[in-house]
């Protein structure tokens, strides 16, 4: 820790950390992608939560957002796996050792294609994970490619135009367990942090779909997910606030529609309403308000759904509290009398 | 129904006053689904609680219910436990292969069948034995609906009867076989297994010519499948992740583990588990998760077959290439594809050797007993943290499935070893590390767990290139570098991997080289080649891949090496072809068998006479 402690006046957060342990490498990806922000907010939050980066674990699959680990949190254990199954290895490695704070980032090739499978069981079985999907419809490392996520009738650079219908993972986290679901926009800086921040804070699944635009492959006249298509149908639900726990909850109460959430950690989220009739605890709403506004041709973002009491599955699997991987041998290895008692039985 | 003739009269071999003791085998023919394995079980118990060696292999359809089935048990004096051709005792139960089953016997053998299937009519050669199930069960089973399960445990008694298997013995196996807890079953079956004995008693004074008289080489000795056998050596390796998909024949092998681990895997004080059992959503999810808790720092594994393999084989690549611990179990079974699910063979060696695109080689442990699938299994987590690399426990559904007689399993001796991975102390000392970096010459790097509370700690773990410090990487001499390391790092694990065991004949010309359940065929067959035919042949067991000086050694002092494979393409044979020089191959011959049943010994002494030109 000496190492990373620095004496004032620098900055620091509320562990005594500046940024810079919070940072990564140079990005590679191209400039302007939204990933880019993304990897920024995620600095941020961590920096500003003040979460301890050596408690982290960073994975992802493959593609272009499945670079951007290695481009946050250099201080934090990442491992950048297969394509799609990134859900497989972090469950593996929270499983391991609990106390890891686990950040998943892929893209929608990963999460909506070849990985949709890992993604639902992920959703169904809610690891403590937070989910990021990095979702500009596009492959992009393979040089602009439909993916399942991108919408119908919206066209490729070439101008072939999408035939087939978007998954909305959303949708399908709201659907089968996922415990917190957001949609936010790489250029939302505000909203995207909020809710990165409530992931960071909930104990359960969180899945964030982030419109992030590729720059590159995606973001042209007649994509659905580009920068300019985003600024004039994203459809905000709330403003977002998130109150740390190290923070003093009573000032700057706003007035109006505002109503908290409180997370595990004595941290709250607060959110206020903005115009629609919306609750946060509601799924059925939230699956309904997603309808509608696909419907309506927005793209809804904000919080979808916040359960803070369903068990997780480290909680289901009734896991020892230290890890896993640091127990002795005392605790892992039965005694002999264990084997005698079993040989008895098997005579 | 079979096509086969029925054979031409003849009479019955005459009687020998000394009837065979301790040396046969009984088949018995049901359906699947109608309870026979326990009865099964429970009369192989009897003969072994009379202190005869015994085995017991189950060939079972892809089913639930209603396909035939067929049990075999085998006693044998000399301590045989491999199967045997030939079937001195026939139980019918099943009218579906009853005709076939009694074409196939050898002159002279037993047939204890169900009357109405009038099998007499069949043969003139055999020893017929009716008995009317149907109304015997009646008065023992007022509960019409249990009658269909109860049944067999009649053929129990008339076996018993007729062997002189003693009645008391096979009490106790079945009070064992139905536990305190179904004390009524138990009662309800001893009924069955009563009358059945007082049927044969009064209907059959001519009697058979085998009988079982008491031993004593089964003291101490234990009754265990492979996979349970795997399982506990699992349990006792400190395993703390596991996951898994179903497959047969793989699934006890984690259903009994999750059976142990419930009993004796949770923290007496908190309750809390110390291990995490997961079933996941395919095999691509369980070696995922697998690699994750491996990477994480936990005693992980999974379970599969061949099919699993397969999907398993991008994971497998990355576990490798990232340099990830995991135990892998290949439980193996008839491929191509899905194949023949319920029976056995050695189809997955190859493949597993090399498993996955690129340069990929993987270390591989052959069990051949449950003994070493208890102390292999632990072996195998040992390995797997020492080279921090995928390790591939390779059994069979012979082993894995079948009940063996074993000896009682040794408490492991050695404290676990977690191989090289350094914590924030070692790092305050050394200041940093390179994760990639060969600092001890033997190929393995030092590695780290997520968690290390340490500013040096972290690296990122990568399936793309990567150099000594784990950066992303795609210059030439990085890649070569790190794959150079990575073959030397095999080639150190030659010097690690178990020993094979290695047994040479004096003056023999000709040696076996085989691996897992051909053993038993192939030690029966040395005796039989020698007895029968005054041929010595040596023999070396492989106990794990890759090979050893000990293979080499042996192959250059015989003549002619034949090769034991349980495949068509001599799988093993091809894992040499890829390391062995001319000279040495030139040496080789092929003894192939992959009908899907256990190797018999019978056929590789067969192969062998024909192969020599005996």
């Amino acid at each position: 820790m000496s190492t990373t402690m620095t004496p004032p006046p620098k900055k620091v957060n509320h562990i005594g950390l500046e940024v810079l342990p919070y940072k990564g490498s140079k990005t590679t990806l191209c400039a302007g992608c939204g990933h880019n922000s993304i990897s920024e907010r995620i600095v941020e939050c961590f920096y500003d939560l003040g979460v301890n980066p050596y408690t982290v674990a960073k994975f992802s699959g493959i593609g272009c957002s499945s670079k951007s680990p290695a481009y946050f949190l250099g201080l934090s254990h990442g491992f950048n796996g297969v394509h799609g199954r990134m859900p497989a290895i972090a469950t593996g490695a929270i499983l391991a050792n609990r106390t890891l704070l686990g950040l998943g980032v892929t893209g929608d090739g990963d999460t909506a294609s070849i990985g949709i499978g890992q993604f639902m069981h992920l959703v169904r079985r809610n690891i403590p994970l937070i989910y990021v999907i990095e979702n500009n419809g596009v492959y992009g490392l393979t040089k602009g490619q439909f993916s399942a996520t991108a919408d119908l009738g919206s066209t490729l650079k070439t101008g072939l135009a999408n035939d087939l219908p978007p998954f909305d993972c959303c949708a399908l986290a709201l659907k089968w367990g996922a415990t917190f679901v957001a949609r936010s926009f790489s250029g939302d800086k505000r909203q995207l942090q909020a809710i990165m921040k409530t992931a960071i804070a909930h104990k359960g699944l969180s899945v964030i779909d982030v419109i992030s635009p590729c720059v590159t492959f995606n973001d042209h006249v007649g994509s659905t997910k580009s920068y300019s298509y985003m600024k004039d149908h994203e459809e905000a639900l709330q403003e977002l606030d998130f109150v740390p726990f190290f923070e003093d909850i009573s000032v700057e109460i706003p007035e109006g529609e505002v109503s908290d959430v409180r997370m595990h950690d004595g941290s709250h989220l607060r959110i206020r309403k903005l115009g629609r009739d919306f609750d946060v605890n509601d799924r059925f709403k939230a699956l309904q308000a997603l309808e509608e506004s696909e419907s309506k041709g927005e793209v809804l973002t904000g919080v979808l759904y916040l359960n803070t009491e369903k068990p997780t599955f480290t909680d289901l699997l009734n896991l020892s509290d230290d890890p896993l991987t640091t127990l002795p041998e005392s605790k892992v290895r039965p005694p002999k009398s264990v084997l005698d008692t079993v040989m008895e039985e098997l005579r | 129904m079979s096509t086969l003739e029925v054979s031409p009269a003849e009479s019955l071999p005459e009687q020998s006053s000394h009837p065979v003791v301790n040396d046969f085998s009984i088949q018995v023919a049901t359906v699947n689904g109608s309870g026979s394995q326990t009865a099964n079980t429970v009369l192989m118990r009897s003969i072994f609680q009379m202190g005869v060696p015994v085995s017991g292999k189950n060939m079972f359809p892809s089913n639930i219910a209603g396909l035939p089935t067929w049990f075999t048990i085998r006693a044998s004096k000399k301590g045989y436990i491999g199967r045997r051709k030939e079937i001195d005792i026939l139980v019918a139960m099943n009218p579906e292969t009853a005709r076939e089953d009694v074409l196939k016997l050898d002159r002279g053998a037993v047939v204890i069948y169900d009357e109405p299937l009038k099998l007499n009519e069949l043969r003139s050669d055999l020893h017929f034995f009716p008995v009317p199930f149907d109304k015997l069960v009646v008065p023992v089973c007022p509960e019409a609906k249990l009658r269909k399960l109860v049944r067999n445990m009649i053929y129990d008694g008339v076996v018993a009867q007729l062997l002189s298997i003693e009645m008391d013995e096979v009490h106790k196996a079945l009070v064992k076989q139905f536990g305190k807890k179904k004390a009524k079953a138990a009662e309800l079956n001893w009924g069955a297994c009563k009358a059945g004995h007082e049927y044969a008693q009064k209907n059959f004074p001519q009697g058979v010519p085998y009988r079982v008289e008491r031993m004593n080489a089964t003291a101490g000795k234990i009754i265990i499948d492979g996979n349970a056998a795997c399982a506990l050596g699992c349990m006792f390796a400190g395993v703390t992740v596991v996951t898994w998909y179903p497959i047969t024949p793989s699934s006890s092998l984690v259903e009994s583990l999750i059976g142990y681990m419930r009993r004796f895997r949770h923290d007496p004080e908190t309750g809390k588990a110390t291990y995490a059992i997961v079933q996941a959503e395919d095999e691509l999810a369980s070696i995922g998760m697998a690699i994750g808790g491996g990477w994480a720092g936990a005693r992980s594994m999974t379970a599969t077959a061949g099919p699993g393999i397969s999907l398993m084989s991008e994971f497998i690549g990355l576990g490798y290439y990232a340099e990830i611990p995991v135990v892998v179990f290949d439980v193996e079974r008839v491929g191509p594809s899905t194949g023949l699910p319920t029976r056995t063979q050695q189809g997955d060696v190859l493949t597993t050797a090399i498993l996955s695109h690129g340069d990929t080689k993987h270390p591989m442990l052959f069990p051949c007993s449950p003994e070493e699938c208890f102390t292999m299994a632990q072996e195998a987590f040992d390995f797997a943290e020492k080279f921090q690399t995928p390790v591939f426990v390779m059994t069979d559904l012979d082993l894995g499935m079948n009940n063996w007689m074993a000896d009682a399993f040794p408490y492991p001796e050695k404290p676990i070893a977690r191989g090289k991975v350094l914590d924030a102390e070692d790092l305050n000392r050394l200041g940093g590390f390179a994760r990639y970096k060969d600092v001890d010459g033997d190929g393995v790097g030092y590695r780290t767990l997520p968690g290390t509370n340490h500013p040096a700690a972290s690296y990122f773990t990568r399936g793309s290139g990567h150099n000594e410090k784990a950066g992303y990487t795609e210059r030439e001499d990085d890649y070569i570098h790190n794959m150079d390391r990575l073959a030397h790092k095999f080639e150190v694990m030659r010097q690690h991997i178990p020993e094979p065991v290695v047994t040479i004949a004096p003056n023999a010309k000709i040696g076996f080289v085989a691996f897992g359940t051909s053993d038993y065929a192939v030690r029966e067959s040395c005796d039989q080649l020698r007895e029968e035919y005054g041929i010595e042949a040596s023999y070396l067991r492989l106990k794990g891949y890759p090979f050893t000086q000990h293979l080499r050694d042996f192959i250059a002092r015989h003549d002619r090496v034949y090769v034991v494979d349980q495949n068509r393409d001599a799988q093993l044979l091809g894992l040499m072809r890829l390391d062995f020089e001319v000279e040495l191959l030139a040496k080789l011959r092929s003894l192939r068998y992959y009908g899907g049943l256990p190797l018999d010994a019978r056929t590789v002494t067969d192969e062998i006479i024909r192969q020599e030109g005996k």
